[in-house]
């Protein structure tokens, strides 16, 4: 299968691992990879402000981007959300609604493309580790990923899976949001982080690098040892080319 | 100025002009017309009499009410006497009802049947109120008087203790089956007020930590009959 | 910006950094999980369930006119008496005005967060009636002086020692420590007042059509009381909570229960259908229903949000809600708190004042999971939030976005950005830039790498 890498606007600037990891482990699945350079930003900052006409350009220009692809798959609950379930909605009743419902099937988050799409849950990865896994909310809510990544953690040779008591609850990132409503931001990632904490596991794990980026600012500044790993990381962890 | 109710009414009929999509469903069980019948999704209310029994007793004790089982009516008015003993009533109130009365008027202590008008600040001072109910739904453990069946609105919530004496084949399984049951029994005039009663009077406000009798009985018996 | 955003941004700042508090609301809270998963276990099948509820209320709100007067003509042929009020002046005008034809001295309340919605407590006791709130949560928030902090725990952020002093100050009664004892107190203290009482005001919680009865949810047994005691009964209900039939109201009063609080069924569920009937030895003179707009109509104009009509005010979204957990339910400022007074707020009271709350999400969708009608809840804050930036855009954040978009929507633009701010990273850290120092109060940023992805992808793939 030809996959066309769709890689979040902070992921490319500040996590550029994360897109490595994830062509690592689909290419080592056996999969042709492209990253087609045009692509930027989702729109969702905007989307999520209420900027819905800004947000629809930045749609548009996607769909184009995407067009022609066999099928697009992004490290991303949150920005493959903007996709899957928001472009339709965005786009309804303009000329670009059939194209924005079609590249939502085409479109998928890494786990859950690696385990529904390709029917895969060992991906061959060893990682003598503790870990937990933190659902980030679009990933879970918005497109019901939640046995998904837990079933290729629990194939890594070596790692062990822990559940946090707060795995459901909510980070505190929501994009502008953290940054606009800093206090409770920051209120809720503690409630999240600490949690994390507490369960003494290695990493926490997560497919949406944004939750990531907020779990990890705060446990980094907290001091706290427990560190954030995407999953394509985990995954990519022990392959072998 | 148009009247109030001929401008809500135009404003609904001006608003539902445009037509809202019909909620997303998780299941495809629901036809196009309003006929929901949800019963098979909700809580069981038990296939058989001995289920629907077993239900009932198992809700009422996890409600902490009081289940007495008896197999007659004498039973029956042995078990009201032995509650009224050792809770030592001294003053109870109850409604004329074949299975309320004998009950209550075997009671060793003062008995007070409400009539045609009641005296509220005489009820405040009952120990207990005596009452039958509509119907028993097991599926929830939910007792239903009505202002008919139970003396009135205030038998059955004023005094600190309530006992319902009542039968087995009052037993019903679920809310929806009772709803019919009502609708049927009483077709030419409904009571003014019909009540589910699930459990003794509750509150969780002080730390959301469960406190019994908030307002209403801080007791809640049932003698089954049968 | 607005007075209600400035208060509320000061309350749920000072909130969210008060942790004792934080942590005991969610310990308070920690029960009702428990009980609430028991309870959605014995369902055969709580989605379809939810289903079920979500189509009830759908039919009848999409059907609203002829439900109303459905339900309309049976209720005063059962010999109640309607009353329609277009906004809260109206219905407290009617109030008033029924309070004063009874010739009554003393009001007994159960709790009703409709008449919260029309302040009708000031209203009475400016007009001289002495006013008991009888839910034993309202009761506190009546004597602490204060809003209810959520619209089914009233008082679930006050700790008992507070409750005991607030006891002993008022009533005069010993200090103690045990929510048993302080129960009981109330309730000694408001049982002569139930007796004593001229009128009774109730809520509603569902309007039923087929039969014309209302039907009341509550636990304490205050409503029960408050509607058999006094000569005569007002109840006050939204016009939205009509429903067709009592087949529905078998899906929607457990429903009710379980997910707001985890119960299997409220402690009493009561269906009135008219005053004390002929041989009937008790119950009021006199039913009054009070219908209220107030607004709803214009969310009812909205069909994309239309499905907020259909909130049964179980509390459920409020409970899940990490923003609620976090700053409280006075920080809202608002009727109804959590992710429905969010949704709602706006089209009661206007959108530019009130648009903050949606604001003040992460969109997490907790609550549109938890909701047993199935309201799009956390979609509807991003309605709100479209619908405020077409109405009145803000310049700050038009500016913002559309600087956003110009760099995105030219690749190599994007590409060069996002080199500068990598390199300049260090340095822009260190000045107060909006958005970026608000981050990095509370929160580190990884090193920036030295290259971005694509840089990367195109050494490794294309030379
Ligand atoms: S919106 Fe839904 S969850 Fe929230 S109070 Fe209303 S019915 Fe309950």
């Amino acid at each position: 299968m030809r996959i066309s890498l769709f890689i979040p606007c902070f992921v490319d600037q500040l996590a550029p691992q994360v897109g490595l990891a994830s062509v690592k482990v689909l290419k080592k699945l056996g999969h042709e990879i492209e990253f087609r350079s045009e692509q930027t930003c989702c729109g969702q900052p905007s989307f999520n402000s209420g900027q819905w006409d800004v947000a629809r350009e930045g749609a548009i220009r996607t769909l184009k981007v995407f067009r022609d692809a066999e099928v697009v798959v992004g490290p991303s609950g949150s920005c493959v959300a903007m996709i899957k379930k928001f472009y339709p909605e965005l786009l309804k009743n303009t000329s670009h609604a059939a194209e924005a419902d079609a590249l939502a099937q085409r479109t998928f988050e890494f786990s859950e493309f690696i385990v529904r799409k390709l029917g895969i849950t060992d991906v061959g990865a060893s990682l003598k580790k503790k870990v937990t896994y933190h659902d980030g909310c679009h990933a879970m809510r918005e497109l019901r990923i939640k046995e998904e990544p837990r079933q290729l953690l629990r194939a890594v040779r070596g790692l062990e899976l822990i559940e946090t008591e707060e795995s459901e609850s909510c980070c505190g990132f929501g994009g502008l949001f953290a940054v606009k409503f800093p206090m409770i931001s920051t209120a809720m990632v503690q409630v999240k982080g600490g949690a994390l904490a507490r369960t003494g596991a290695d990493y926490v794990v997560s497919s949406d690098p944004s939750c990531l980026l907020q779990i990890g600012g705060w446990l980094t500044r907290e001091g706290k040892p427990i560190r954030p790993m995407h999953i394509a990381e985990v995954l990519a962890e022990g392959l072998t080319q | 100025m148009a009247n109030a109710r001929e401008e809500i009414l135009g404003r609904i009929r001006e608003a539902l002009k445009v037509t809202a999509p019909k909620p997303h469903f998780k299941s495809e069980s629901h036809g196009a017309t309003h006929s929901i019948n949800a019963k098979p999704w909700l809580p069981d209310g038990g296939e058989t009499e001995s289920a629907r029994l077993e239900l009932l007793s198992e809700n009422l004790a996890k409600l902490k009410a009081n289940l007495i089982r008896v197999p007659n009516a004498a039973a029956a008015n042995q078990a009201l006497a032995q509650i009224s003993q050792t809770k030592n009533w001294k003053k109870v109130a109850y409604h004329s009802h074949p299975l309320v009365s004998p009950a209550a008027e075997a009671l060793p202590c003062e008995k007070w049947e409400v009539g045609a008008s009641l005296d509220k600040q005489k009820l405040e001072g009952c120990d207990a109120g005596v009452t039958s109910c509509e119907a028993l739904v097991s599926q929830l453990g939910s007792i239903l008087v009505s202002s008919e069946s139970s003396g009135g609105r205030s038998l059955s919530i004023l005094p600190h203790v309530h006992v319902v004496i009542a039968t087995t084949d009052q037993v019903v399984a679920d809310l929806e089956t009772c709803f019919k049951q009502v609708l049927e029994k009483h077709r030419s005039k409904l009571p003014s007020m019909l009540s589910f009663i699930t459990g003794p009077s509750r509150t969780g406000d002080i730390e959301r930590i469960l406190v019994l009798g908030a307002h209403g009985p801080k007791e809640l018996y049932v003698i089954l009959i049968g | 910006m607005s007075n209600a955003k400035d208060i509320f941004l000061k309350e749920a700042t000072t909130a969210s950094a008060d942790g004792p508090q934080r942590i005991f609301i969610n310990k308070a809270l920690g029960g009702y999980y428990a009980n609430r998963d028991i309870q959605k276990a014995r369902y055969r099948d709580w989605e379809k369930a939810r289903d079920a509820a979500s189509l009830a209320k759908w039919t009848a709100v999409n059907d609203l006119a002829n439900t109303l007067e459905t339900f309309v003509k049976k209720f005063e042929g059962n010999g109640g008496k309607v009353h329609w009020a277009r906004d809260a002046a109206e219905a407290r005008n009617i109030i008033l005005k029924l309070i004063a034809d009874a010739k009554a001295k003393a009001v007994v309340k159960s709790k009703c967060m409709t008449t919260e919605e029309i302040h009708l407590n000031d209203a009475l006791e400016k007009a001289g009636y002495s006013v008991v709130e009888s839910d034993l949560g309202e009761f506190i928030q009546q004597l602490r002086g204060e809003a209810p902090y959520h619209f089914v725990f009233p008082c679930m952020h006050v700790k008992r020692e507070e409750i005991s002093a607030l006891f002993t100050k008022h009533l005069g009664t010993a200090p103690t420590n045990s929510p048993e004892e302080l129960t009981m107190i109330a309730r000694r203290h408001l049982r002569q007042l139930y007796v004593d009482a001229d009128v009774g005001i109730t809520g509603a919680n569902f309007l039923i059509a087929e039969t014309g009865q209302i039907s009341i949810t509550e636990n304490e047994g205050n409503a029960r009381l408050t509607a058999a005691l006094p000569r005569v009964h007002i109840a006050l209900s939204g016009i939205e909570k009509v429903v067709k039939n009592l087949d529905d109201l078998s899906v929607l009063l457990p429903m009710l229960a379980t997910a707001g609080a985890g119960q299997p069924m409220t402690c009493y569920n009561t269906l009135y259908s008219g005053p004390q009937q002929p041989g009937e030895c008790d119950g009021p003179k006199e039913f009054h229903l009070v219908l209220l707009d107030n607004a709803r109509t214009q969310l009812l104009a909205d069909p994309e949000q239309r499905d907020a009509l259909h909130c049964i005010r179980c509390g459920a979204c409020l409970n899940v809600c990490p923003i609620f957990k976090n700053i409280g339910g006075l920080a809202y400022g608002t009727t109804y708190q959590g992710p429905i007074g969010s949704v709602i707020t706006p089209h009661l009271r206007g959108l530019e004042q009130w648009n903050h709350l949606s604001g003040a999400s992460s969109l997490c969708g907790a609550c549109t999971d938890a909701c047993p009608v199935r309201i799009d809840l956390h979609h509807h804050l991003l309605h709100n939030r479209r619908n405020a930036n077409q109405a009145s855009p803000n310049l700050f954040d038009r500016l913002f976005h559309r600087g956003f978009n110009f760099v995105i929507s030219r690749p190599r633009l994007f590409a060069f950005g996002g080199r500068v701010f990598r390199f300049t990273l260090p340095v822009l850290k260190k000045i107060p830039l909006p958005y970026l120092s608000a981050w990095l109060k509370t929160r580190d940023l990884p090193p920036a790498p030295a290259q971005s992805f694509r840089e990367q992808w195109k050494e490794s793939n294309h030379g």
